[in-house]
């Protein structure tokens, strides 16, 4: 069976839909960026967070709704404590949040709610059956863990151009490190539209797409190489237009198991995993759209405008000449 | 042919060292040096908690800041060794940070208290009445004219606001305005003093705030009762004592749990648990003589600046030993115990952070971890084997070998196994299947070309590997960098993910090749499955 075999898809001269398309993502994104701040969880803020099962062993009680949760929380101190249901609204599983409280705010709320709450808590073993996870961050170690993860976003990203240059060429470096940019702000973007929360599993998984993506990259420039050597009369956009179709099948295959894992993540991983898994979904698609649609053209767009094309082209073909037989 | 015996070679270790290391898993009974390198499972695997200390050195010269934080390591490894942890770790983190993880651990909140304690043992003196009301007044005069320094007073001394929040306390609503803040805080009874439990948090915080301890007169102190865990709407007792220590905690030889005798006639000790401690020589003749001297003075007990005791002083104590009696629990005082034994910090340490995971959810993320994982592999597989064919089988037991070989490298390196690390493995997988989709869609595509499989495979094999070398590398930047940032379960996840990323690029290179070689090329084969 072969997926795609000898397309003949005009990659290049549809890059202009694909601007569009990227900056109808992009712009809305970078507005709620910086309208609206990104959501960064306790982790990054300091706070607690805390969640708890609250379904009560008396099964003829009916399950703890919400808003009671919310006005004795608001009652007893925690005015700006964010709460919401985890899972089916009846299983009574929720997850609370105070943002930069202070330190034993977990303790406060568990005893919070074993004061307002004993029927739904009786007959439990409070450590086992209902605490499910508390995780209780300092000022301090938050704002260090933001600078961390934003500095190894960067990070990664000078040091993959520096492989690129070495590798390749500068000019694909740089294009291939502004397609990278332009998927980690459309999925920071997404995020900060839905509000979802930026969580340390989200940074990891914003990482791995940037691995990710740049290894499709990688793949359509080392096609890219090899055929302007083998090609040499031919217009470089046709080049770069015929590496794309050529590896647009293995594209997608690889691109089709990862989503095949990936949904299986995100449909059966739990709650836990499923920020990360989302993150990741977002990640894959547009990674693999950036890579067929954006990091060569714009390669093709540099040279449409400086006219360099020659020294450029002839810098990346000189480089790692694999033995031919 | 030196190639091919280099690359036999090269995967008979791999797969040697992929079975020695899982073989713990699978069969019981190994020697101990094999059977104890298993998987272990991450904190939010199997359950328990992780907090991040940090120790408060700002108080101490440089050159006691580093043996604090080194104490402090001891000091909370030897209190852990003592509640009971199997398999805790203690490490240093950066210069001043301590982090502890204690997995499996069910009783979070005493782990917590036993590991923060300081468990500065004082004893000082509880300062007569009319000393006590000299103190109040000249706080009271204090307080009339920097009132706006404590924000949290704000409502205490706006009689409205008081009236409003409490009527029953009217008697305290006499003032007229700030000349008596202070005194309103504190209810005075025959006993001693006393805060409403709305009020003891403002107090708390203002006796930790130095601005105000400056300002109270010197040689003095205010420090607060133990919490009443049954009531927590009681009143906490205030005590208003001498600032000058006089015996620590340094002087005990030994700590004991004991319960009282349910006939004995002191209230404070019958039928409950209470501290029994003994001192050491030195601290038994310093106790002897301060005992000797403040006969019905009462001498009060503070662990970690809390009062616990306050006992009149009836006669001469001799031999060093003396009782904490409370409001216990019988955990609380084994706890209580096990601090002083292990003795105090030489600084204060405060959470950074903590992250603690019950053990009811560790069991549904293995579960729901481990589905998901089997259900996208098994899917993958078949992918693969649809897409394919027979080249698709072969890919596959590379890709199964590779999940193996991800196995046996947590197992040999005792990396833990979080639920991002179980995420990170199977999306290696996944990626690695990239390396043999390049080399396979390389194949059909010389294939197409009309070239014959064997040479097909030959170029495919050698085109590709470029490829691989390439984007698989760049992968491993990030991964590596992830490495470095992320702690716990982020760093789980960077660790799989290498480890996966080298194990698909030596399957994919090696391995496949080994095996088409054997399959396809030797037969001679005209037509090849793929």
């Amino acid at each position: 069976m072969r997926l795609l075999t000898n397309t003949h898809i005009q990659f290049i001269k549809l890059r202009y839909y694909a601007y569009i398309l990227s900056l109808l993502i992009l712009i809305p994104g970078l507005i709620a960026i910086f309208v609206k701040g990104m959501n960064w969880s306790v982790d990054f803020t300091s706070g607690v967070a805390l969640e708890v099962n609250l379904s009560p062993s008396d099964e003829s009680l009916p399950p703890l709704q919400i808003d009671d949760l919310r006005k004795v929380l608001e009652d007893n101190g925690f005015e700006d404590a964010e709460i919401q249901n985890i899972g089916d609204v009846s299983a009574s599983h929720f997850l609370i949040k105070g943002k930069g409280t202070a330190q034993g705010a977990g303790d406060k709320i568990i005893q919070i709610l074993v004061n307002n709450f004993p029927q739904y808590i009786k007959g439990q073993d409070l450590r086992k059956d209902v605490i499910l996870q508390v995780n209780e961050v300092g000022p301090k170690v938050g704002s260090e863990l933001r600078k961390q993860a934003i500095w190894a976003v960067i990070v990664a990203l000078i040091l993959m151009i520096i492989y690129i240059w070495i590798r390749f060429e500068l000019t694909f470096g740089i294009a291939a490190i502004i397609a990278l940019f332009h998927d980690v702000l459309c999925i920071v973007g997404i995020f900060a539209l839905t509000g979802k929360e930026i969580t340390t599993e989200v940074i990891a998984a914003l990482l791995t797409i940037v691995g990710y993506s740049i290894n499709d990259t990688i793949v359509i420039y080392d096609r890219i190489r090899e055929d302007l050597r083998i090609y040499r009369k031919d217009p470089y956009q046709v080049v770069f237009n015929n590496a794309i179709n050529k590896t647009i099948g293995r594209t997608i295959v690889t691109g089709g198991s990862t989503l095949i894992v990936l949904l299986a993540l995100y449909f059966f991983g739990g709650s836990v995993i499923h920020d990360f898994a989302f993150a990741m979904l977002l990640g894959l698609i547009l990674g693999t759209y950036s890579s067929i649609f954006v990091a060569s053209s714009l390669v093709v767009e540099y040279y449409h405008v400086t006219k360099k094309e020659r020294s450029s082209l002839q810098a990346l073909t000189s480089k790692s000449q694999p033995k031919r037989r | 042919m030196r190639n091919i015996s280099w690359r036999s070679a090269s995967i008979f270790i791999f797969v040697l060292a992929t079975l020695f290391f899982l073989a713990p898993m699978f069969i019981p009974g190994l020697p101990g040096w094999w059977g104890e390198k298993k998987i272990k499972l991450g904190l939010d695997l199997r359950g328990g908690m992780q907090i991040l200390l940090d120790v408060d050195t700002s108080k101490l010269s440089a050159a006691d800041a580093k043996d604090a934080v080194d104490n402090a390591i001891e000091v909370i490894r030897s209190r852990v060794d003592q509640f009971g942890v199997s398999e805790p770790t203690i490490q240093r983190i950066g210069e001043k940070r301590i982090m502890v993880q204690l997995p499996g651990v069910k009783d979070f909140d005493r782990a917590r208290n036993l590991i923060g304690k300081t468990a500065m043992l004082e004893f000082k003196f509880v300062a007569e009445q009319n000393e006590a009301e000299k103190v109040i007044t000249a706080l009271d005069n204090y307080l009339a004219n920097n009132v706006q320094k404590y924000p949290a007073l704000a409502d205490i001394y706006k009689p409205l606001k008081t009236a409003e929040r409490d009527s029953a306390k009217a008697d305290s609503l006499s003032f007229s305005g700030r000349d008596k803040i202070f005194s309103s805080l504190i209810n005075s009874g025959s006993s001693g003093f006393t805060v409403g439990y709305e009020d003891a948090d403002i107090l708390e915080a203002m006796i930790k705030d130095t601005t105000f301890t400056n300002n109270i007169p010197a040689g003095y102190q205010i420090a607060l009762g133990q919490e009443n865990k049954k009531d927590p709407k009681a009143d906490r007792d205030v005590y208003i004592l001498h600032s000058n220590t006089e015996l620590t905690g340094e002087y005990i030889d030994n700590a004991k749990v004991n319960i009282g005798n349910p006939n004995s006639g002191d209230p404070s000790t019958a039928n409950k648990p209470y501290i029994s401690f003994k001192l050491n020589r030195e601290g038994a003749r310093r106790f002897e003589v301060l005992t000797g001297n403040n006969i019905n003075k009462r001498l009060a007990i503070l662990l970690d600046g809390v009062v616990y005791a306050a006992p009149v002083i009836k006669d001469r104590i001799p031999r060093g030993e003396g009782q904490i009696s409370g409001n216990f629990t019988l955990d609380e005082v084994r706890d209580l115990v096990i601090v002083l034994r292990t003795g105090n910090l030489k600084a204060p340490v405060t959470e950074e952070r903590t992250m603690i995971v019950g053990p009811s959810l560790g069991a549904d993320s293995i579960k729901s971890g481990m589905m998901s994982s089997l259900i996208g592999l098994i899917i993958v597989l078949l992918f693969v084997v649809i897409l394919y064919k027979g080249a698709g089988v072969i890919a596959d037991i590379a890709l199964l070998l590779n999940a193996a070989f991800i196995g046996a490298m947590l197992a040999a390196f005792g990396a833990a196994l979080t639920l991002p690390g179980i995420a990170g493995a199977i999306l290696s997988v996944a990626m690695a299947v990239d390396a043999n989709v390049l080399i396979y869609e390389r194949i059909k595509e010389e294939l197409n070309n009309g070239k014959t499989p064997r040479s097909a495979v030959d170029a495919g094999f050698k085109r590709a590997t470029v490829t691989i070398w390439d984007s698989q590398l760049t992968t491993l930047i990030a991964a590596v960098v992830l490495y470095n940032m992320g702690s716990g379960p982020v760093r789980g996840f960077a660790v799989t993910l290498t480890i996966g990323i080298i194990g698909s690029m030596f399957t994919a290179i090696v391995v496949c090749r080994a095996m088409f070689d054997a399959f396809v090329l030797k037969s001679n084969k005209t037509k090849i499955s793929i």
